[in-house]
């Protein structure tokens, strides 16, 4: 089990467990995280699970494929550390993986 | 409508809401029992979510294939219905139903947003994750621009004429509009987050063709701010990359940052949403309102799930009611397709 921190748009933090080898969407789901709505249920599809990246797990998060890149054009108020979170695996070296959901998603 | 007009009514059994995978089956369990059905659906395309959200994902749990992708489920669909020549709607939603039957002789006026009229002894909703509308953007008090100045969609591209139109996003949707608007428009400016651009790459070299002449502006970045009064905007504020702020004058704001899915119109229908889904029993699967069903994903009832299957075995099922408020007097008797020659002569393969 991997440490994950989701903080929404207030300021709100929620920690939870993601297993290793889902997704950093489906960790969110899975704990009733409120703020990622996922709506194509990780087909990277809908833009709708958008996430910031703590600065500091950028590197170790890597940077969005071509087609999440392309599907970040559906997100709003996308920044450089956006990351689609359905296209996140959770491994061993993101544990304390923290990251911010925007203000809206759909 | 206005008043003189004479409104022709389509008249079908049954109307159903949604042409996604569950509404698509729904024709072939109503044909076989002699029901024919009209489609209505927000998309311009068929196949719901299959087609919109994942046409080239695979799908593992469809019973008896062990892999189809969702276009390839919506392609089969199709192919099966054919013998019930489904009549379908696309392009529009459905706004408003009015009850005109009894709770025993059931029937409905349903009006589209594009002024169909349609009179159908039984509705059945399968209207999945709610219909797909265009996504809004959290810009403050855009809401207030909304009909006048921001458009998410263009249905008089005449009413665009001598505008001074900014378009947002970097798809299919914003370089089309860019093209097509580019002849009637004071001045166009295409605004995108980065210098890429995933839609057709003839429709984007045609727009850098235009920018380079000075025919048109293209600016990187994200719009952050609306100047306007009394609903009519005057400027919009974009933040570039470096973070610098340009305010660009304009008359019409057109976002395009691809669809989602709201429930709609349907959610005034008296149906007694719980957590925005259509309560259903789930020996008919009807909903609160005789004649009219609630199939797919958009019903809920204790143990539901979600799931493609589910939707075909809600289709069947509501199918037997339907046929009642359809034939009220003919009796209906359980049949098989691998044997009931009845059954093979409307499939056309007897």
């Amino acid at each position: 089990m991997v440490q994950i921190t989701y903080t929404d748009a207030k300021g709100t933090a929620r920690t939870v467990n993601g297993e290793v080898g889902s997704t950093v969407m489906e960790t969110a789901i899975k704990n009733s995280i409120p703020g990622i709505d996922a709506e194509c249920g990780g087909a990277c599809s809908c833009a709708t699970c958008h996430v910031y990246v703590d600065e500091a797990f950028l590197p170790l998060v890597g940077a969005p494929e071509q087609a999440e890149e392309d599907m970040l054009d559906f997100a709003f108020d996308v920044r450089k550390n956006s990351r689609l979170s359905c296209q996140i695996k959770v491994t061993e070296a993101l544990e304390g993986l923290r990251v911010t959901t925007p203000t809206k998603q759909g | 409508m206005t008043q003189g007009q004479i409104e022709e009514v389509i008249h079908t059994d049954a109307l159903i809401v949604g042409a996604g995978p569950v509404g698509l089956f729904a024709v072939f369990e109503l044909g076989l029992l002699d029901i024919r059905a009209h489609l209505v659906d927000i998309l311009p395309k068929i196949g719901g979510q299959c087609s919109e959200l994942y046409p080239e994902k695979p799908i593992y749990d469809i019973p008896g294939f062990p892999l189809i992708t969702g276009q390839g489920l919506v392609d089969n669909l199709m192919k099966q219905i054919e013998p019930f020549h489904p009549q379908f709607h696309l392009g529009e939603m459905v706004v408003e139903l009015e009850t005109l039957g009894t709770p025993d002789a059931p029937l409905f006026r349903v009006r589209t947003d594009a002024g169909k009229v349609f009179e159908a002894k039984a509705v059945l909703i399968a209207a999945g994750g709610g219909s797909f509308q265009p996504k809004k953007p959290p810009i403050a008090g855009i809401d207030t621009y909304e009909g006048a100045s921001v458009f998410y969609a263009v249905r008089k591209m005449e009413a665009m004429r001598g505008k001074r139109i900014m378009i947002v996003g970097g798809g299919d949707s914003a370089l089309d509009w860019t093209l097509n608007l580019k002849p009637l428009a004071e001045r166009i400016t295409l605004v995108h987050r980065r210098d890429a651009f995933r839609a057709a790459p003839h429709s984007v070299n045609a727009m850098r063709e235009w920018v380079a002449d000075k025919q048109m502006d293209l600016l990187i970045g994200q719009v952050t701010e609306l100047k306007g009064e009394n609903g009519i905007l005057s400027a919009a504020v974009v933040k570039g990359e470096d973070g610098s702020l340009h305010e660009v004058a304009c008359d019409a704001l057109m976002p395009f940052f691809g669809l989602t899915m709201k429930l709609g119109p349907i959610a005034d229908w008296g149906l007694g949403l719980h957590e925005n889904l259509v309560p259903a029993d789930t020996a008919k699967f009807e909903t609160n309102v005789p004649g009219i069903f609630a199939i797919g994903d958009i019903n809920t009832y204790p143990g539901k799930l979600k799931l493609i299957l589910s939707g075909f075995h809600e289709a069947a099922l509501a199918a037997q009611k339907v046929h009642r408020y359809v034939y009220p007097d003919k009796k209906l008797s359980f049949q098989y397709t691998t044997s009931s020659t009845s059954l093979q002569k409307k499939l056309g393969v007897s």
